[in-house]
């Protein structure tokens, strides 16, 4: 949805989402976990493990920015805010941003970015091959973030395309499941299943009512 | 009578009752001065490795434990000590949590005093020893021993206690033990992750007899010169340095010898990650991951590559002959 287009379907009244610092402000926001980690590096706040503690940090802010940009369209339409919708793609980037963290994190702490032995452990942990089939998917999805590869595949199988991203949700509980369950422990895992599944459970129920 | 007779036991001299602690502090500094080098480049090398070998400061958390010089081969290593504020707040102990850091958090109800460490079994001797006299029961040494977890990382930590060997001739195991049993506390009013379905309650280790006996096979009270904090397992515990530290039970409460080899808790819980041995091995992975490497926690800087895992944990040539003939990739 281009802008022009969406101011269209505004009321009169203006939504905060269209002041022109709504922007740089929710970039900015989005931020913030990645320079909470910088800092707690920095002043060495990560424990005894810190690398462990980053691949972990940046696993959970993956799965929190995901949340986040599966909420848009929810809110957007319960609220009845289009202006909602200029956040998505920006807000999708970050979940690939911080994805690419933990990829980054996890070779370079886990294993010494030696190739060899990543491919190595995505063919022997099946976690690992699931979080990584994550990451690839979603590769996918920011290549085709740009205008021109949106206007190159056409508006309808650019969005058919990017429906992925509700299968990249299911492979990343799936992955974060995968990894708790050696502990038997799955409190959060629950609660990131549950907000997930509340958000494609709303998509579901109004592609059936339709 | 003065003179003791060897079935009387002989007590041993502790270091503190010969030294006062402020002359051996003040000797420990005079060391380090030296190892600076204003002792002279001659003497800064022996004096390095002195200094080297006591590279930590009493933390000051619990009351300090004496202890003298072990003479037990390979006990003594020359690695530089992890830090007290990662050992004591980095813990798999599930009995309080899953998380790394739960122990350190919840520890604080388990109540060490009074305790009693029930021998049962295969032995001449059977009953309930007070920790009171279990700490008396053998001259206490510090052991500075490599520390592996089955989960990729490692430390090193000065220990205080005795080789269990000193306890297990003291109740002396019948021809037909050859397996010894390690039950650990399981109480739930004191300990919010028993009940927790990660594992069967208590949890119990094992080793075989010979294991046991070996010198190296630590009886633990204390470490860094101090008692055991409660998140380390205290009042007492096992350390196996050559094995995975999941083997070394903590907070113990029960020691029984037995003839078949025990049903150990992880090994329960998945037979096919955790065998009975779980020797530390680089070439035997576990099936989820490679043992292959270890991060030294608090050593490795976040993007310093990880050390290569040694066989039996650096340990082989004072254990290898435990397992001569073995296939180690069966008994894993």
């Amino acid at each position: 949805m281009t802008s022009a287009a969406i101011v269209g379907l505004l009321p009169r009244t203006k939504h905060w989402g269209l002041h022109p610092l709504a922007k740089p402000l929710v970039f900015v926001l989005a931020l913030l976990p990645l320079a909470s980690l910088v800092w707690a590096v920095v002043f060495d706040q990560l424990g005894a493990n810190p690398a462990q503690a980053l691949v972990r940090a940046t696993g959970d802010w993956s799965l929190r920015m995901l949340c986040v940009v599966l909420a848009v369209t929810p809110l957007r339409v319960l609220t009845g805010s289009p202006a909602l919708a200029r956040f998505r793609r920006m807000l999708g980037l970050f979940v690939y941003f911080y994805v690419l963290l933990h990829l980054l994190s996890y070779s370079g702490f886990d294993m010494g970015f030696e190739v060899a032995d990543i491919a190595k452990d995505i063919a022997k942990r099946p976690f690992i091959l699931v979080g990584f089939s994550a990451f690839v998917l979603l590769t996918g999805l920011a290549l085709t973030s740009f205008n021109r590869a949106i206007k190159a595949l056409g508006g309808k199988n650019w969005q058919r395309l990017h429906r992925v991203v509700y299968l990249v949700a299911g492979l990343a509980i799936l992955h974060f499941y995968w990894m708790r369950a050696a502990k038997n422990d799955f409190a959060d895992v629950l609660v990131y299943a549950a907000v997930l599944l509340l958000l494609l459970g709303w998509r579901a129920l109004r592609f059936i009512n339709k | 009578m003065l003179i003791k007779t060897q079935s009387q036991g002989y007590v041993h001299p502790v270091a503190s009752d010969i030294t006062p602690l402020t002359v051996y502090q003040s000797r420990r500094d005079l060391i380090r001065l030296m190892a600076t080098g204003a002792a002279g480049a001659a003497l800064a090398t022996w004096a390095g490795r002195e200094a080297l070998a006591q590279s930590w400061v009493a933390p000051g958390q619990q009351a300090a434990l004496a202890r003298a010089k072990t003479s037990v081969a390979g006990a003594l290593s020359m690695e530089k000590v992890t830090e007290y504020k990662h050992a004591s707040t980095y813990n798999n102990f599930y009995e309080f949590g899953t998380d790394k850091a739960d122990p350190a958090r919840n520890a604080h109800t388990l109540k060490t005093s009074p305790w009693t460490v029930e021998i049962e079994g295969l032995v001449k001797k059977p009953g309930r020893y007070a920790l009171e006299d279990l700490l008396k029961l053998s001259a206490q040494e510090e052991r500075i021993y490599r520390l592996r977890c089955v989960e990729g990382w490692s430390m090193v930590i000065p220990w205080v206690g005795y080789s269990l060997s000193e306890l297990i001739k003291r109740v002396e195991p019948l021809g037909s033990a050859k397996y010894v049993e390690f039950v650990t506390l399981a109480d739930p009013k004191t300990m919010p992750g028993v009940g927790a379905r990660v594992l069967d309650w208590p949890y119990v280790e094992g080793l075989r007899l010979d294991e046991a006996m070996h010198p190296l096979t630590l009886l633990a009270f204390g470490m860094y010169g101090e008692v055991l904090p409660k998140q380390s397992g205290a009042p007492l515990r096992l350390v196996v340095p050559w094995k995975y530290g999941f083997k070394s039970g903590k907070s113990l409460v029960k020691i029984r010898f037995t003839d078949r080899q025990p049903a150990t808790a992880w090994n329960k819980a998945a037979a096919s990650e955790y065998g009975f041995y779980s020797n530390v091995n680089p070439e035997v992975d576990h099936p989820r991951w490679s043992q292959a490497t270890e991060r030294r926690i608090g050593e490795d800087g976040l993007f310093a590559k990880k050390r290569k895992t040694l066989m039996f944990n650096g340990y082989e040539a004072q254990v290898g002959q435990l397992y001569a003939g073995m296939d180690l990739k069966k008994y894993f």
